[in-house]
């Protein structure tokens, strides 16, 4: 080993300790800027001691190939919308994926054309980095279009969807077999890429719009086992740790979604939930018979402006009505008034962990003002007013007393519990998952229909005369 | 220990350990800069395109090492520059 390689390897060293770093300081809302730079220097780093390796042939074509990537990147980074954020990260993490994989194509390319002895662990890493690569784009594009409401964002399932999963997985691994019997048929190494993109995009579909905090965590997490398998196949220890801390952290991510619903991993991917089944449809129909409260916007300001206690909870509604700015508003002409005002997210509020975190950082909210679920819940019963902003699914008491309803038994943030509840919804349409929520049909319960922006502006007038 | 995928596994399962402990105790708060930041970090594979690229060993290497560069690049830029503009609206 000559020393230039000896400076390339501790210079990846160092960047791969710049990562861990970095992301250990993305723990701390005081430190996580700072981390992300410290990240950012690792990567700059690990790029330019590459960019000098000799094994570097031409620069022409490298240098506008990261040139045309970092204006992309840099242009789409300062013009989406924070309400656009998990279309991003859905689109940036297919991208990542891309990316690995055809690193893999590539690199199977290149040994076929120079005849290098393939060996079986290079053809077995190679493999893997066609399909976790191939399925994190495909999969990512999918839910990118069904965040961005190019395709429906309710679960697209088709008869003998699961045969079909399991006849492309069979597909894929006689595919395989047969890549290992002859190399050089760069046919079947095409199908192998046919099949994974494909298995991505039917892995997607049948995901609802309200799963897709587990789906974009999960597709997290296979953007870095990506980049690991093209680790291993490049043979560069860099890719390998990068990508596993990706790996982990995508997978914790993707636990706790699971947690705040209440369901395994397994029951996400492969359930349809949603599909309206015989027990929730008696449910829809036992509820609509009940009669529920309505409320003004002028007598609702009055309730909020005379409490002592105000506590927000907002949902996907919010985002989709870009109120997060209306929100904040509403809540500093209460904290005029003496009202104490706090936020309660719950973790699958939204399309993706910590979204209506990142709407209210934006609108100015100062986040120790968020409380998560353990710790908003007890306080529930001293609370004056929950103020419920395009939330369904999660605060729907069925959660707590229904065994028979499908979100019996996720934790949900205890609305019910407070003196008065004001929801403020379009109309009683159910929430994504088709669930009738029980919380609208209660005594304490009143409802404020309309827009949340267009309700929240008319809240905000009507405060500032009180 | 002279094979180099066995090496890389000992790496992987290490690495995998370590960010377990490290992401961990990440707040709830900062769950989307998390993943917008370790979604850069998954750019990593920007390296092995380069490499790819500029072997220059046939037209279809380059051109597939090309097209990885490009889009891991995005992926890079992007997801470092967006969880910047976002973390530095977080405020106490």
């Amino acid at each position: 080993m000559d020393w230039l390689t000896r400076i390339e390897e501790l210079s990846y060293l160092g960047a791969a300790a710049l990562f861990i770093l970095g992301l250990k300081k993305l723990g701390s809302p005081a430190t996580a800027r700072q981390g992300n730079r410290l990240a950012a220097l690792g990567m700059l780093i690990a790029i330019v001691v590459t960019l000098l390796d000799r094994q570097i042939a031409s620069y022409t074509g490298i240098l506008a190939a990261i040139g045309l990537g970092s204006v992309i990147g840099a242009i789409a980074a300062y013009k989406v919308e924070m309400t656009a954020m998990p279309q991003m990260v859905g689109l940036l993490n297919g991208l990542g994926g891309g990316a690995s994989a055809l690193v893999s194509i590539g690199e199977f390319c290149r040994i076929v054309a120079v005849g290098e002895p393939l060996t079986p662990s290079t053809l077995v890493t190679i493999i893997l980095g066609v399909l976790i690569g191939g399925i994190t784009l495909s999969g990512s594009l999918v839910a990118f279009g069904k965040l961005q409401g190019l395709i429906s964002g309710t679960p697209i399932i088709f008869p003998m969807q699961q045969a079909v999963n399991l006849g492309l997985l069979v597909a894929f691994g006689i595919a395989s077999g047969l890549v290992w019997l002859d190399p050089s048929q760069l046919p079947i190494f095409w199908g192998l890429v046919a099949i994974a993109t494909s298995l991505g995009v039917l892995f997607v579909l049948p995901i609802g719009g309200a799963d897709m905090p587990v789906v974009i965590s999960l597709l997290n997490s296979l953007s870095g086992l990506a980049a690991s398998a093209a680790g291993f196949i490049v043979s560069n220890s860099m890719l390998i740790i990068a990508g596993a801390l990706v790996g982990a952290s995508g997978l914790i991510l993707t636990q706790i979604m699971c947690k705040a619903m209440n369901r395994s991993l397994a029951n996400v991917l492969f359930s349809g939930f949603g599909r309206a089944t015989t027990g929730n449809a008696e449910v829809t129909a036992h509820a609509t018979a009940k009669s529920v409260h309505t409320i003004d916007p002028e007598e609702s300001a009055m309730m909020l402006g005379y409490a002592k206690s105000v506590v927000i909870v907002p949902g996907y509604g919010m985002a989709v009505a870009q109120a997060q700015h209306s929100v904040k508003e509403l809540a500093d002409q209460l904290e005029r008034l003496g009202v104490d005002v706090k936020y309660a997210i719950h973790p699958v509020a939204g399309r993706m962990p910590g979204h209506m975190n990142v709407l209210l950082a934006e609108a100015n909210v100062p986040y120790p003002q968020l409380k998560d679920i353990e710790e908003i819940n007890p306080e529930f019963e001293n609370v004056d007013v929950a103020l419920v902003i395009g939330a369904n699914d999660v605060v729907n008491p069925a959660a707590r007393t229904n065994p028979s309803s499908p979100v019996y038994g996720m934790p949900i943030l205890d609305v019910d519990r407070a003196r008065h509840t004001i929801v403020i919804k379009r109309s009683l349409n159910p929430g994504f998952a088709g669930i009738d929520n029980e919380l609208f049909y209660k005594d304490k319960t009143l409802m404020l229909f309309g827009n949340a922006k267009e309700v929240l502006n008319q809240l905000i007038t009507e405060v500032k005369h009180l | 220990m002279t094979d180099p995928i066995l090496v890389g596994l000992i790496i992987f399962v290490l690495a995998s350990f370590v960010g377990f402990e490290v992401i961990h105790k990440v707040p709830p708060t900062l769950h989307t800069p998390l993943m917008s930041g370790s979604n850069a970090i998954s750019g990593i594979a920007v390296i092995g395109a380069l490499l790819l690229a500029g072997s220059g060993h046939t037209t279809l290497t380059v051109v597939l090492g090309l097209m990885a560069t490009v889009l891991a690049t995005i992926n890079v830029v992007g997801g470092f520059l967006v969880t910047d503009r976002m973390l530095q609206m977080f405020k106490r």
